[in-house]
C-alpha cells in the first residue's frame, strides 16, 4: 500500500471529538491552535482511564496501583525524552507549561549563578513569560537584560546580537518560533555564538515543539521548554529539559514532597534528578496523557503534519493577501502555520467578535507579546493559526467570513 | 418632566427592539451602526484619565451633570465597543444618580449580548457598566463636583 504518501485528514479529524461540535449553529473552524490544540480521543482516553482504572500518588506507594501509575508516568517520561532527543530521562523536568518551565531556571540558575552586572539577551520577539521572568531575577541580582532588536517584516538583527555578547553575557534565553507571528528565529547560531562566550542558553519551544523536528542535542541548547497542550497534550503539564551537569549545579526551585533524600529539622539532602525539580504529588494524570499526544504526533509523523500545514498556510497565504487593505505582519519565508494580519480601518477586536459569530475562533489582541506590538506600530493583529487536522475548505470558510465581517464594518 | 423615561421603561424599548432581529447579523448591525453614530468624544476627555482599559480595545467615559441629573459620553477604537457605549449612553443618560447607581441594567442579558460580550476579560463591557456606576455614584455623593473620576 502506498499509504504513507496519503495525508487522510478526514481520518485525523475523526480522532477529536470537539471538532464535529457546533459554534452559534455553525461548524466549529478552529484556528487557534498556537493558543492551545484540540485533543484526539487517545487523550481524553488516556485522562478517563487513568482515573477510572490506576489513580494513586506514584512513586512511593508499595501497591499495584502506585506500580501502575508510577509506570505509566516514567514511561510518559521516557516518551518526552525521545521526542527532544535528550540524553537521558533524568533531563526531563516536569512542570505545568513553558511559563513555569522558564520560571524554574530564571530562578533557580538565576539565583545561583547571576550577579551584578552580568547580562541576560533575550529577543524583540518574546512572549511575556520569556520575559518577566528574566526583569524579575535581573532586578533581584542587579543583573542587566538586552534585547536582540529586529526589522520590520520581525527578523532578528543577528549582527546587532554578535555584538551584545560579551564576557558579561551569562544567560541567552530565545524564543524558537514566534507565537504572535510565526517566525522562525535560528536559534542554532544563536546557541553557537552564544556558547563561544560560555554563556547558557534556554529555548523557549512552545511553538516551535509541535511543528518542528527538535534534537536538543543538535540544537546544542542548555535548556529547552515546552507546554503539553500545545501538542495535543492536556493542559497543565510542561516539560523543562535540561542538561544533566547543569540542572545537577542548580539549586531546587520549591521544596516539598518528592524532591527530598532525606529530611531532617537541622538538614535536608534533596532527591536526584530528575525529582529534585519535581517537589510535591505531580500532575499525574496530564502527564501520562501527554505521552497519548506525542504518539498522536509520532504516528502521523511530524515531516507529514508539516507539510499538511505548510500546504494550509500557502494557500492562506494567497487568499488572504486578495483582500483589500489586508496586511501580514511577519510574511516571511522561514515560518510555521501561523498568519498574523491587520486590516486598515479595522479593529481586531471587532473583527474576533463577527468571526466567532460565523463559527471561526481566531486569536486576536497582542498575543501576550506587547513589546513585539509597541515595536511593530500596532495595538494587535488577528491571528489564524493551523494544526495537523485543519483543512482546505476552512481556509475557504475563514476567506467568507473575513469578507462578510468587513462588509458589514466598513 | 412628563416624557422623561426611567431606566426599566428604555431598558424595555431595546429589549422590544433587539426582539425584532432574528439573525445575529442584524443584531451586529445595529450596534456598528450605533457606534458609527456616537458622537465623537472631546478629544480633551481621551486621555488615561477616563480610559477604561480593556484587555484588547480602549474605551473611554466621561461623565457630567445638568440640572442634577447624570450624562455620558464615550468612544473605543473598536466598533463594536463603540456601539455598546451608544447603548449604554441610550439607557444611562439624564438619569438620576442614585437611579443608575441601583439599575441592575438587566436588559443585557436579556438582548443576547452577555453571552460572548459581557463574560470575556477582553471587552470592556463588564468593565464600562462599572465605571458608568462608579461616575453616578461619585455624582450622588458629590453633586457640585465638576472632577469627577
Amino acid at each position: 500500500m502506498e499509504t504513507a504518501e496519503i495525508y487522510d485528514v478526514q481520518a485525523i479529524r475523526a480522532q477529536f471529538p470537539i471538532l464535529s461540535r457546533k459554534v452559534k449553529g455553525k461548524d466549529l473552524v478552529y484556528l487557534d491552535n498556537a493558543a492551545t490544540a484540540q485533543k484526539p480521543v487517545g487523550v481524553i482516553d488516556s485522562l478517563v482511564h487513568y482515573y477510572s482504572h490506576y489513580n494513586a500518588n506514584i512513586h512511593r506507594g508499595l501497591h499495584t496501583l502506585a506500580d501502575e501509575a508510577t509506570a505509566a508516568y516514567e514511561a510518559s517520561r521516557m516518551t518526552v525524552k525521545e521526542f527532544v532527543g535528550a540524553s537521558s530521562p533524568d533531563e526531563v523536568i516536569f512542570t505545568k507549561g513553558t511559563t513555569e518551565s522558564i520560571n524554574l531556571v530564571a530562578h533557580s540558575w538565576g539565583k545561583a549563578f547571576l550577579n551584578e552586572g552580568d547580562e541576560i539577551i533575550i529577543t524583540s520577539l518574546e512572549h511575556h513569560a520569556n520575559i518577566v521572568p528574566w526583569q524579575m531575577i535581573a532586578a533581584e541580582k542587579k543583573a542587566i537584560l538586552r534585547v536582540i532588536p529586529i526589522n520590520d517584516d520581525g527578523i532578528l538583527d543577528m549582527e546587532a546580537f554578535k555584538s551584545m555578547l560579551g564576557h558579561k553575557t551569562k544567560f541567552v534565553s530565545v524564543v524558537h518560533v514566534s507565537n504572535a507571528l510565526g517566525i522562525i528565529n535560528p536559534v542554532e547560531e544563536i546557541i553557537r555564538l552564544s556558547h563561544e562566550f560560555n554563556a547558557v542558553v534556554l529555548v523557549d519551544g512552545a511553538q516551535s515543539s509541535v511543528h518542528l523536528d527538535i534534537d536538543v542535542q543538535t540544537l546544542g541548547c542548555d535548556f529547552y521548554a515546552f507546554s503539553g497542550h500545545k501538542i495535543y497534550g492536556p493542559t497543565g503539564v510542561g516539560v523543562l529539559y535540561g542538561r544533566k551537569d547543569i540542572l545537577e549545579s542548580m539549586p531546587p526551585y520549591q521544596g516539598g514532597g518528592e524532591m527530598i533524600k532525606e529530611v531532617r529539622f537541622e538538614h535536608t539532602t534533596y532527591n536526584e534528578l530528575p525529582f529534585k525539580f519535581e517537589a510535591g504529588t505531580p500532575n499525574i494524570a496530564d502527564v501520562i496523557a501527554l505521552k497519548a499526544g506525542i504518539d498522536f504526533i509520532k504516528t502521523i509523523g511530524k515531516p507529514a503534519i508539516r507539510k499538511h500545514e505548510e500546504m494550509l498556510l500557502a494557500y492562506a497565504t494567497a487568499k488572504l493577501k486578495e483582500i483589500a487593505g489586508l496586511r501580514i505582519i511577519g510574511d516571511v519565508k522561514n515560518k510555521v502555520s501561523v498568519i498574523s494580519f491587520v486590516i486598515d480601518g479595522v479593529h481586531p477586536q471587532d473583527l474576533a467578535i463577527l468571526l466567532d459569530n460565523q463559527g471561526i475562533a481566531v486569536r486576536t489582541g497582542h498575543h501576550c507579546t506587547q513589546p513585539l506590538m509597541h515595536r511593530l506600530g500596532i495595538v494587535g493583529t488577528t491571528r489564524a493559526s493551523f494544526a495537523a487536522y485543519n483543512t482546505l475548505d476552512e481556509v475557504d470558510l475563514l476567506t467568507q467570513a473575513l469578507n462578510k465581517s468587513l462588509k458589514m464594518l466598513l | 418632566m412628563s416624557n422623561h423615561k426611567n431606566i426599566t421603561t428604555i431598558e424595555q424599548e431595546l429589549i422590544d427592539d433587539f426582539s425584532l432581529f432574528e439573525t445575529w447579523e442584524e443584531k451586529y448591525e445595529y450596534l456598528i451602526d450605533l457606534g458609527k453614530k456616537l458622537q465623537p468624544l472631546d478629544p480633551a476627555f481621551k486621555t488615561e484619565e477616563y480610559k477604561i482599559k480593556g484587555c484588547q480595545s480602549s474605551v473611554w467615559i466621561h461623565s457630567f451633570t445638568k440640572d442634577g441629573l447624570v450624562y455620558f459620553e464615550g468612544d473605543s477604537d473598536a466598533i463594536i465597543v463603540r456601539g455598546l457605549v451608544g447603548l449604554m449612553i441610550t439607557v444611562l443618560n439624564g438619569q438620576p444618580a442614585k437611579e443608575i447607581v441601583n439599575s441592575p441594567l438587566d436588559f443585557i442579558n436579556t438582548i443576547g449580548l452577555s453571552s460572548h460580550l459581557a463574560q470575556t476579560r477582553s471587552n470592556g463591557l463588564r468593565a464600562m457598566i462599572k465605571q458608568m456606576k462608579l461616575d453616578a455614584g461619585a455624582w450622588q455623593v458629590n453633586p457640585g463636583s465638576k472632577n469627577v473620576q
